[in-house]
């Protein structure tokens, strides 16, 4: 373990984390624990139809119930809706209201919702609500709602498609006139629950000044902030959003939920503080879910394996709804089908398909795993259909590093790459032909083992720009404010990591605020991979100005020439006389002293709004060894190598960690999870009791 | 509005991380929101309603007990410790601090339960195989680690502990 303690050597440091001591002694501070005096608890009646007409509602007894405050339907508040922002031309956004009316779509939505003095008190009242249904026939698979006299998932709308999307580059009908082989393929990733371990949630509290603020389990505060203002037709600048400690988001914790806009509009209304915690149950059928896209491609190939077009269609599912993020992962899969090899002729189009299941969105990867299952299970397909070694195909075909920054055949620009490199280390570190002899062995003896290669790329960064800013305090302590706000990924460690390494300063130098709207300038927040990339980018560059100002005061306070100002441990000194120190703490009584240069302004803070446009491409390759019981069925891992690239490493402990958190989601995909509803629509996997998401017992071991 | 529902209140003395509490509950209370909602002990969470995560695991009599599954009128009589009850003097106990010695936490939201559930765990057996560990772990749910690191917590804390049965 590097010392805490000095500047140097911070950057690649296995540096432990700021946030545990507070996290392990149990007393970090997540949403639920928040307790307001006066406060209502909120609670909603869920349909468990996926869809059916609403032909009454009867809340008579629920009103009547002791501790009850209010009891509304769709009805009551149809004013309110779910804000969502088209991301394609001509996208169908039908409407998505807080609580719903006529007609439900999905099973999971509300149809009421009771605000009583506890939580227990809510729940019961919402029990005594009693509606009556008409079940309508409904829509379940993306690919069926497309078929001719499929039910519409919405009957608002005259067809299921919400947008179909294309990106194409070169002359791929040439391309594939010209092609000696053609490998066609299907396949279908299967829809996943996110399952942060602490559910959704939220406390609002409206403020006698007319001010509302909201404690929020949330990856974005400010994004859902602007969300939330919308929603509700309130001012912005008087939402004040703060994400307290987030247990987990995966993705699912972006969007602006309607269970949020209603505890605001119904505190507001009621002069209260209210609390909405989601139970397991809740969160499992509201919260957006992931992958279900459906995969029908082709590859031309030359009989020498050069790739010489791809088509991909991709029927992506929706769900019901739509919330701010949810036509975005089929987006994301479009923008990367041709993964790490040349293929300049391209044709990918996303059918994105509303059915009556919960709204899928952001989760893991995004469209990134579904892109990379893919290409590398379609190329695994070609190299056995033309006799060819998988490998071999893959070099063939690979970007090589001289052609970057590359143009990819669907318009994206990759910035770097190695796929050989990354390619060979994992099979050097898998012994990969010692790898393929035991499996050849063990096939002759009748077993069933397996091992698959795969390689990727993956984006980090995007959704426009990140803030930070740095603050030099009167006693020389450095503040910095992110809007990329913390669930789990040690912001407040890496963060302080980079700006103590820039600042020469001590890591106890510093502290990183986030998740506060009224603290922190406008910002975006924590998704997509971004957050080393957009916040600590948008905060180095503020760092850099505050160097550049406090060099100009340093050199004012020892009459020397700033460019003789040099970076010290704690400060500056002049060039070639290292005991003509200034520290941090004396340039800042002088920049709030009233001593800085004529014409200079007091303080010492910058702030940078970043925006690189254009995302950093990571890149690795993955060898797994798989063994199937072939009495049971049960696969187990054997080994798993990982490679992956992700640039200058700021804490190698906390990047290891993450990589260990996507293998498990990752191999709970591949292996276990799917969120599964019945041929009537109904929800199979609703609870952790029939939902498999990996335990402990089910981790292989993992070969970094 | 209606007159609050009157309910039988059943008395309570219970014993937590050394303090005595002499109270009443609502029958229906379970333990976990009696521990946060009554004693303000939030780091005690709820992360399901089937009892399968783990989050909310406490000692109650010296056993790793998931709070959610149990009365608050059924703990009468109990001594239950929670992750607050864990440190001694501002000192983290050896498994708080093997969690973040081998970073055994991202969220930290089911770390409080994983920390009882190993507490329990080198209680019973100070020098537990991987393997055994693991299946300690059944019942707890992490999301963001892939358990490894969990694991790797738990033997830094059997190691520091020196694999011996102490008793605090």
């Amino acid at each position: 373990m590097t010392s805490e303690h000095t500047p140097a050597g911070l950057i690649g440091a296995s540096i432990r984390r700021v946030e545990d001591p507070v996290l392990v002694a149990g007393k970090g501070c997540y949403v639920d624990d928040i307790q307001l005096p006066g406060m209502l608890y909120l609670a909603f009646l869920r349909t468990t139809y996926p869809h059916a007409k609403i032909i009454s509602i009867t809340t008579n007894a629920a009103k009547a119930m002791a501790g009850v405050l209010t009891v509304v339907i769709g009805e009551d508040v149809k004013q309110l809706n779910i804000p969502v922002a088209p991301m394609v031309p001509d996208q169908k956004i039908p409407p998505h209201p807080l609580l719903v009316r006529g007609a439900v779509h999905e099973a999971g939505v509300a149809v009421a919702a009771v605000v009583a003095r506890s939580r227990a008190l809510a729940q019961d009242a919402a029990g005594a609500i009693e509606v009556e249904y008409e079940a309508l026939p409904s829509v379940i698979d993306a690919e069926k709602a497309l078929e001719p006299g499929a039910p519409l998932a919405r009957e608002e709308l005259d067809s299921n498609i919400c947008y179909v999307a294309t990106k194409k580059g070169g002359d791929v009908e040439k391309a594939f006139a010209q092609a000696e082989h053609i490998c066609r393929m299907h396949i279908a990733s299967p829809r996943q629950v996110a399952l942060a371990i602490e559910p959704r949630g939220i406390v609002v509290r409206p403020e006698p000044t007319g001010d509302l603020t909201v404690w929020l389990s949330t990856q974005a505060p400010h994004r859902v902030r602007g969300d939330l203002a919308t929603a509700l037709g309130f001012p912005e600048h008087k939402i004040r959003v703060i994400a307290p400690d987030v247990g987990g988001g995966f993705g699912s914790k972006g969007p602006l939920y309607r269970e949020y806009v209603l505890a605001c509009h119904l505190a507001l209304k009621l002069g209260r503080p209210i609390k909405w915690i989601a139970t397991r149950s809740e969160d499992f059928v509201t919260t957006i879910q992931g992958r279900d896209q459906a995969m029908t491609s082709e590859l031309a190939l030359k009989k020498d394996g050069t790739m010489l077009g791809l088509k991909v269609r991709v029927v992506a599912n929706l769900g019901a709804y739509l919330y701010s993020s949810t036509a975005g992962p089929p987006q994301r899969m479009m923008g990367m089908a041709p993964g790490s090899y040349q293929i300049q002729n391209c044709h990918v189009e996303v059918v994105a398909v509303f059915t009556n299941t919960t709204p899928t969105g952001p989760y893991r990867g995004a469209g990134r795993p579904e892109s990379v299952l893919n290409i590398e299970r379609l190329i695994d397909k070609a190299a056995k259909e033309l006799g060819l070694d998988r490998l071999a195909l893959r070099r063939k075909n690979f970007i090589r590093p001289e052609q970057f920054p590359y143009k990819t055949g669907v318009g994206v620009e990759y910035d770097s790459g190695d796929y050989e490199k990354s390619l060979s280390a994992a099979m050097r570190l898998s012994d990969y032909d010692k790898l393929i002899r035991e499996r050849d062995a063990a096939q002759a003896r009748g077993e069933l083992v397996g091992v698959g290669v795969s390689t990727f790329v993956e984006p980090s960064g995007g959704a426009g720009f990140e803030s930070g800013t740095v603050r030099v305090e009167r006693t020389g302590e450095i503040t910095v404010l992110t809007g990329s706000s913390s669930h789990g990924q040690g912001h407040e460690t890496s963060y302080a990591q980079v700006i103590a390494d820039k600042m020469h300063v001590s890591m106890e130098h510093v502290v990183i605020r986030h998740g506060d709207t009224i603290a922190v300038q406008q910002g975006v927040g924590t998704f997509g991979s971004r957050s080393m990339v957009m916040g600590g980018g948008s905060m180095t560059l503020a760092a850099e100005r505050v160097i550049q100002k406090a060099r100009r005061i340093a050199a004012h306070l020892v009459e020397a020439a700033p460019e003789d100002m040099m970076q010290a441990d704690g400060g500056f000194a002049v060039a070639g006389v290292p005991e003509k120190k200034v520290t941090w703490r004396q340039i800042a009584a002088a920049a709030y002293g009233g001593r800085v240069p004529p014409g200079m302004e007091p303080g010492l803070q910058e702030t940078v709004f970043f925006d690189p446009r254009r995302e950093a491409w990571g890149f690795g390759a993955h060898v797994a060894m798989v063994r199937i019981d072939r009495e049971t069925g049960k696969p187990t891992i054997e080994k798993l190598v990982l490679v992956d690239d992700c640039g200058v490493i700021i804490n190698p402990m906390i990047v290891e960690g993450q990589v260990h958190g996507g293998v498990a989601q990752g191999l709970g995909e591949a292996l276990r999870e799917q969120m599964l509803f019945g041929d009537e629509g109904q929800v199979l996997t609703g609870t952790l009791m029939n939902y498999a998401v990996m335990r402990a017992g089910d981790m292989p071991e993992l070969t970094l | 509005m209606a007159a609050e529902i009157e309910f039988a209140a059943v008395p309570i003395r219970v014993t937590v991380n050394g303090v005595q509490h002499e109270t009443v509950v609502e029958p229906r209370t379970l333990l976990v929101y009696f521990l946060r909602e009554h004693l303000s002990l939030t780091g005690v969470h709820v992360g399901c309603d089937t009892s399968q995560c783990g989050a909310c695991t406490i000692q109650l009599n010296g056993r790793a007990v998931k709070s959610c599954t149990i009365l608050a009128a059924q703990a009468n009589g109990a001594e239950i410790t929670t992750v607050e009850g864990l440190a001694r003097e501002g000192v983290l106990h050896p498994v708080q601090e093997g969690f973040r010695e081998k970073h055994g936490l991202q969220c930290g939201y089911c770390t409080p339960g994983m920390i009882m559930t190993a507490v329990s765990l080198l209680e019973t057996n100070p020098n537990p195989t991987e393997e055994e560990i693991r299946h300690a772990l059944e019942g707890n749910l992490c999301r963001c680690t892939g358990y490894i690191n969990i694991v790797e917590s738990i033997r830094w804390a059997a190691e520091k502990m020196g694999g011996k049965n102490v008793s605090r």
